[in-house]
């Protein structure tokens, strides 16, 4: 397992590597969501204030 | 029948529903693939003889090269199709596109510096290569920041497909800059018009990995595609009917 992290001596290289690669891959994931959950619950709070002045 | 599909993918609430329902096959096929290229290619590939275990920056980093190319053509495609006829949904295709297309130009940047340290002693050199693909970033970010400067988002999109159409000289500049100039980077190993110089034991991640950041990218461009449309189409009805249900 050492042997493994260690990556031969290259470790300080090919982990920075991965976990940017991860960092990427999941930040492009989930700022589109938060964009549209954003502009759901915005349009969400319009209709609910358009339907209270009708009342 | 595929006429009939591009058209109803022209009208933006079919876009939305199908582009919702394709998402979870992306990314579950994503994942796997995913999962194969990480275990081969930590596991199960050897060290190289020369490079050792820093080889293994080559499955992110070729791959992360590879989709900022095939990124930039998709989304240059995309800007053509959006000036002749003026479709909604490519016009969001091209900015949606330029977010994950710098994400992967900078990652293929970044991997290439920490993979030059130790193999060429320098984290950056100005070789071909490497300039060029700098300019695709430069490109990338230009194109985002001029979308986000125009405020009408039709002018935006039209000002934006003009930017990516002129901006795609520079991807065979990129792809034959190891060759029309004498480079510290090494030439192409895979995508040349020969067998591959490379053993079937890292071939096999290599290509795992690639086809996995394909399909992550069609999960997420089309994430990207339903956000932008949504926020464009706040006010129509088929938004406002669509919130409207959810809404108690």
């Amino acid at each position: 397992m050492n042997d493994f992290l260690a990556m031969g001596g290259y470790a300080e290289y090919v982990w920075p590597s991965y976990i940017l690669a991860i960092i990427i891959l999941v930040a492009n994931i989930v700022a589109p969501m938060l964009q549209r959950n954003k502009t759901v619950t915005d349009i969400a709070r319009k209709i609910r204030r358009a339907r209270n002045e009708q009342k | 029948m595929i006429i009939r599909f591009f058209h109803n993918m022209g009208s933006p609430r079919y876009f939305y529903n199908v582009a919702g329902k394709m998402i979870p096959w992306f990314m579950t096929s994503f994942l796997i693939l995913l999962l194969a290229g990480l275990y081969y290619g930590l596991f199960d590939s050897p060290p190289d003889y020369q490079q050792k275990d820093s080889v293994r920056i080559m499955y992110i980093h070729v791959p992360a090269a590879w989709m900022s190319m095939f990124i930039y053509v998709v989304m240059a495609v995309s800007g053509l199709i959006s000036l002749v006829w003026r479709i909604k949904i490519t016009e969001i295709f091209v900015i949606s596109s330029a977010t994950v297309g710098a994400s992967f130009t900078f990652l293929a940047l970044a991997t290439g510096s920490l993979w030059g340290k130790p193999m060429w002693g320098a984290w950056w050199v100005w070789d071909a290569r490497l300039t060029s693909e700098l300019i695709l970033l430069f490109l990338y970010l230009g194109i985002i920041a001029l979308h986000s400067a125009i405020e009408d988002k039709r002018v935006a999109a039209r000002a934006v497909s003009i930017l990516a159409l002129v901006g795609v000289v520079n991807i065979p500049i990129i792809h034959y800059s190891v060759e029309w100039w004498n480079t510290l980077h090494q030439t192409a190993s895979v995508t040349k018009f020969d067998k591959p110089s490379m053993d079937i034991s890292m071939l096999i991640p290599l290509l795992l990995m690639a086809l996995s950041f394909k399909l992550y990218y069609g999960a997420v461009v089309l994430m990207r595609a339903r956000a932008e449309l949504l926020e464009r189409d706040r006010n129509t009805r088929w938004v406002l009917e669509m919130v409207e249900r959810d809404v108690k």
